[in-house]
């Protein structure tokens, strides 16, 4: 008798089985991997976690029956330390897509991680372009920005303006590194010229050395690769040393507007940089921001790094519910993302290269002076716009190994 | 040449920085023989004391210069009245983890509601501008720094090595009982002692809030240098703390100039250096 209930059970649990195999995997789970604590958790942390919570009210996906889960995670800035979660959040938590991921060191590690579990990874907040380049991942798409289309944009355009000898105040790590080399390229290609670099420790609070050592050096334009918290303290402390009344300019190559609300228009007016978001661009932006804002425990406007955990969710949903269910192939997933033009209110029209770069335009801002700005995060004028096509690295170009040639 | 000598003067403020905070932390270790690691979270909300004063009161930089420190020195003193108290003669470890656990509170509660990149703070008016010494161009607010924190440094080592006051202090630190059959009430000068420490690293941070954005971790980033410049100086020294306060900041300078990208270990390189050569710090006695 007892042998007889438990074949009938086993037979049961197989047929459950095989039905559960045919009917359609409708679960999804998302990890938002970023610094929650440290000095970039004002770009990406609480505020992409949040974006990503909208995507999924936005996306209507739970109507037609899909569980979608999100979990988030403090990386603290290491490599190591953002390793372990995500192998952890893979074989455990049974996560399927990394969003954020900011903190161009950890952004490789785990990128090597992602392809090697076959996850998928939507990176918005490192901005190392070697994602896209020899480090590219057939796992992996680069949404926002990256180095070299911030060195193409802002770097020429300082160039043609006649700043043609550079001094680079570089954040010592492989974000700094990229940006430094790329913003470097296009400086020399431009027929300017590099006479300097020095390198800081990430999360330095004293810049006062490397300033002199950048005045020093009589360079017309400092460059700053660094970014969060390292910028702002940099540019605080340039306009105390005087680097910019003595003639020099600083060039900003990675700012955030969470960086220019915290310095302060009085302090940040006239930097020009660039961005591929800002919330006051068009109805849909702004229709997003506020309601973003009126979310956000601070009341802070989206940064582009969390605008594009929104936009490029919003893409995965829309390509899971083409394909009906199962997402957890991860390379499956991102062909199909890729093979679709994305369009979102966020950064509207534009496609994924085979590479995983996303392509849309990137805007060249300038911060208003005190008395132009209407109110609190009225913060940029638009000085220029490069289309997405030519503002990053042609394919021509590029070291990835799946750009067939 | 000319390099050096600007970099010499840029490690100078910072180590004046260093002295301010060390020496607050010798002094509570030396008198209440606490590890107080709160004191970065305490420096820190020196600075959003000074930037609340200014926003929310109209309160300028050199009024918050006073006000800060006392009115974080009374947070200070609830917290040494209400938990610390409660740890002496508990081994270190308790006094540690208890502090610890403060300043991740406090620095996770100002995160909370400021974000991590920190709110503007302007030079005062009166200290804008620099001076072109001939070998650079030094800001009047960090000679005003090195100055200030130069006076305050060597009036607190005047008030604990050189007064009445101060050496009932230290006389209630190596025997309490005793001190106490005299009248002297031992507790409470005890707990004007931690106010007094954390009111030294309340006023470095309003010091610090027109150089640094003033963010909730702000403390958390030189906190774990500002120990091993106590450890290096001899636990407890008041003299040492502000001596190799002030000398470390040079040393950091200096290597950010040859070798930049050494600049946040070399502190610690020089703590491991002089631990095995003298465990005791450099003018620490052995215990």
């Amino acid at each position: 008798m007892k042998q007889k209930i438990s074949a009938l059970l086993f037979g049961t649990a197989l047929t459950l089985a095989a039905s559960g195999a045919l009917a359609q995997d409708k679960n999804i789970k998302i990890g938002v991997l970023t610094d929650n604590s440290g000095l970039y958790s004002d770009l990406g942390g609480a505020g992409s976690t949040l974006a990503a919570q909208m995507a999924i009210e936005d996306s209507g996906l739970a109507a037609k029956g899909w569980k979608i889960d999100v979990i988030s995670a403090d990386h603290q800035n290491k490599p190591d330390i953002a390793t372990t979660i995500a192998r952890q959040w893979i074989d455990v938590e049974k996560v399927d897509i990394f969003m954020d991921v900011l903190n161009s060191g950890v952004a490789l590690a785990v990128n090597n991680l992602v392809k090697e579990k076959n996850a998928v990874m939507i990176n918005t907040g490192a901005a190392t372009s070697d994602l896209t380049n020899a480090q590219c991942s057939p796992n992996t798409i680069h949404w926002v920005y990256d180095t070299y289309m911030l060195a193409n944009s802002t770097g020429q355009a300082l160039v043609k303006a006649g700043g043609d000898t550079w001094y680079f105040l570089t954040a010592d790590y492989a974000f700094g590194h990229a940006l430094e080399r790329d913003t470097a390229a296009v400086v020399t290609k431009s027929g300017g010229k590099v006479i300097g670099t020095v390198r800081h420790p990430l999360n330095s609070s004293d810049f006062s050395s490397f300033l002199l050592q950048a005045q020093a050096s009589k360079a017309k334009i400092v460059g700053m690769a660094n970014a969060g918290g390292d910028t702002t303290n940099t540019i605080k402390q340039a306009s105390e040393f005087g680097i910019v009344s003595g003639g020099q300019k600083l060039a900003g190559l990675l700012l955030f507007i969470t960086d220019v609300h915290s310095l302060g228009l009085k302090v940040a007016q006239g930097l020009s940089f660039t961005e591929t978001f800002y919330w006051d661009l068009n109805d849909d932006t702004r229709a997003f921001s506020k309601r973003f804002s009126e979310r956000m425990k601070n009341k802070a406007m989206p940064s582009m790094v969390q605008a594009g955990v929104y936009s490029g969710l919003i893409h995965y949903f829309k390509t899971l519910d083409a394909m009906g269910g199962n997402p957890h192939d991860g390379i499956k997933v991102v062909e199909k993302m890729k093979a679709a033009p994305t369009e979102d209110p966020l950064f509207g029209k534009g496609t994924i290269r085979a590479d995983g770069r996303k392509l849309h335009p990137a805007y060249l801002f300038e911060v208003k002076k005190p008395s132009e700005s209407k109110g609190p995060w009225d913060y940029y004028k638009l000085i220029g716009t490069t289309p997405g096509d030519q503002a990053f690295r042609p394919l021509s170009e590029s070291a990835c190994p799946l750009v067939k040639k | 040449m000319q390099a050096l000598y600007a970099q010499l003067l840029v490690g100078l403020i910072n180590g004046s920085f260093y002295a301010l905070l060390s020496l607050g932390l010798a002094v509570i270790f030396g008198m209440l023989n606490i590890i107080n690691f709160a004191h970065g979270a305490l420096y820190m909300m020196g600075a959003f004391c000074a930037y609340f004063l200014l926003n929310l009161a109209g309160i300028g930089y050199w009024p918050a210069l006073i006000i800060a420190p006392i009115v974080v020195g009374i947070f200070g003193m609830i917290l040494e009245r209400t938990m610390l108290q409660w740890l002496s003669g508990l081994d270190h470890l308790y006094g540690l983890l208890l502090t610890f656990g403060i300043a991740l509170i406090v620095q996770g509660v100002f995160q909370n509601y400021f974000g991590s990149s920190g709110l503007p703070y302007a030079i005062p008016d009166e200290l804008k501008g620099g001076m072109n010494l001939g070998f650079m161009f030094l800001p009047i607010y960090r000679g005003w720094v090195v100055v200030f924190s130069l006076i305050v440094c060597l009036a607190t080592w005047y008030l604990i090595e050189k007064t009445r006051l101060g050496a009932n202090l230290r006389a209630a630190t190596e025997n309490p009982t005793l001190v106490r059959a005299f009248g002297i009430n031992v507790p409470r000068m005890i707990t004007l002692t931690y106010g007094l420490g954390v009111g030294l690293a309340a006023l470095a941070g309003v010091l610090s809030a027109p150089i640094n954005q003033v963010r909730p971790l702000m403390g958390a980033d030189l906190i774990i240098v500002v120990f091993a410049v106590v450890v290096i100086g001899g636990m407890g020294s008041i003299m040492g703390s502000i001596i190799t306060g002030f000398s470390l900041g040079v040393i950091e300078g200096l290597t950010k100039y040859f070798y930049p990208e050494a600049s946040n270990t070399v502190v610690f390189v020089l703590m491991v250096l002089v631990l095995l050569v003298k465990p005791t710090g450099l003018t620490g006695r052995a215990a």
